[in-house]
């Protein structure tokens, strides 16, 4: 569907940022979907493993978001964004005159944004946090011993 | 008349420590609410926190227990068989901590030595169900008992139903969600958007109604999270909502505080009106926004609300 091209994570984030701010069009679609796999590409390489380049339904963003959430199921919580950006890259590429495009188009960016801003969001607090608390230290100190169960 | 539209009608209130203080504009309407459409609340005798995030990071277990601890006085002391808590780190950590127990034997072990240790019944479980708030309205009430309630109705105002990251994940805690018509969907809840809709709401299509808000870095990373809300705000208003109904103080405050954060440091200034949807349905069964805890949110929603004649 899309190969990496090797964006930084800044540099995928400026380049959301700056299709979020211009007129948004259908052709952005392809783009926009190769952004969001490139930022999962990030996360999972960040974990120590390769990023497949399998489908699901489809869409290597798909199989990249699952293998992302493999012993992690807290990046679930980007499971929808994900499916919501192949949507969105469906509904682009299937209706590329439906009157709603530019509307679509712009969404699709907000959705890509959202999963790169997730990702990115993880990958800074990584070493502090699993996830939603930067706890990560504090639990590995407290010994198992010392805790309830 | 359902089991459930029995069963509901009156529960046990678990409001959480959120909604004694920056969400008490969600207790205040829930209970307004609730009042209004003859439901009954018994709020949990000298509740404790469910453990919320901090607690389960540095020990799950410990979690596991305190909320266990609230279903105990909820079945043990207060005979309730059900426990409504509408703050969704509330419900979800009530509800993993049911499937913990069902589960786990260890979770089981440690929860009948900390019980026992403090001096109260230990929790078995299925002796209470946790329902959300969205449950509670949706199951007693139901759209077309809204639709026969309204006073003031909320035609002509266009929401985006935000349901936060924690209301349906994972999906294993959540054994009666996606089983078909009636029930809520995980990958696109619709219950908010139903009750909404019955009272005259217009809503919009809203791709990120369970994305992460970043609640939980507001402290650690506030700008992160101010950039996640600010792609939400701005994708609320790019689908045409004037609103964004929310359902959970977290993510409620983290939307209003990063608001007026993201105008500050980004530069980026949003319009659009964050209210609890219980505020909503308060309002548009004939309360007034004061009643309902206009007042108490951050954001100022006086005179979208009158212009809306819903005030």
């Amino acid at each position: 569907m899309s190969a990496a091209s090797g964006l930084s994570m800044a540099a995928i984030g400026q380049r959301l940022e700056a299709l979020v701010a211009a007129p948004a069009a259908a052709a952005d679609a392809d783009e926009l979907l190769r952004l969001g796999e490139e930022a999962l590409e990030h996360w999972i390489r960040a974990k120590g493993k390769e990023p497949t380049r399998e489908e699901r339904e489809g869409f290597r963003l798909l199989a990249l978001h699952r293998q992302g959430a493999d012993k992690d199921p807290s990046f679930n919580a980007c499971r929808e964004t994900c499916r919501e950006l192949a949507y969105h890259y469906n509904l682009l590429g299937q209706q590329p005159d439906h009157p709603d495009t530019a509307q679509r188009a712009r969404m699709m960016a907000l959705v890509a944004n959202h999963l790169y801003l997730f990702i990115s969001g993880k990958m800074e607090s990584q070493q502090l946090g699993e996830f939603c608390c930067s706890s990560r230290p504090v639990r590995e100190r407290v010994d198992s011993g010392t805790q309830a169960q | 008349m359902s089991d459930k539209k029995t069963k509901y009608k009156e529960v046990a209130y678990y409001p959480g420590c959120a909604l004694e203080g920056s969400g008490h504009a969600y207790n205040r309407s829930t209970k307004a609410l609730g009042k209004a459409l003859g439901l009954k609340l018994k709020e949990v005798e000298n509740w404790n926190c469910c453990g919320a995030m901090e607690v389960k990071n540095i020990d799950p277990k410990l979690q596991t227990y305190l909320s266990s601890r609230v279903m105990s006085i909820a079945a043990n002391k207060m005979k309730m068989d059900v426990v409504m808590a509408p703050c969704n780190g509330c419900y979800h950590n009530l509800k993993k901590t049911e499937y913990e127990l069902s589960h786990d034997e260890k979770s089981r072990e440690v929860v009948d030595r900390l019980s026992q240790k403090a001096g109260h019944e230990t929790y078995q479980a299925g002796q209470v169900e946790t329902i959300h708030a969205l449950d509670w309205i949706k199951d007693t009430i139901g759209e077309d008992g809204l639709r026969q309630r309204v006073k003031n109705s909320l035609k002509g105002i266009k929401i985006a139903n935000y349901y936060g990251c924690m209301y349906t994940r994972p999906r294993h805690i959540f054994p009666e969600k996606d089983q078909g018509p009636g029930s809520e969907s995980t990958s696109k809840p619709h219950f908010m958007d139903d009750l909404l809709e019955a009272a005259g709401a217009e809503n919009v299509d809203f791709p990120l109604k369970t994305a992460c808000c970043g609640g939980a870095h507001t402290l650690s990373d506030s700008d992160t999270s101010t950039r996640l809300v600010a792609n939400i705000l701005q994708a609320a208003e790019a689908a045409g909502a004037e609103v964004i109904a929310t359902e959970c103080p977290t993510c409620h405050s983290g939307l209003e505080m990063h608001q007026i954060r993201a105008e500050k440091t980004l530069g980026l200034k949003t319009s659009v009106k964050i209210i609890y949807f219980t505020q909503l349905l308060g309002m548009a069964m004939g309360l007034k926004p004061k009643a309902v805890g206009l007042h108490e949110n951050v954001s100022d929603s006086f005179a979208f609300v009158k212009q809306k004649g819903l005030a």
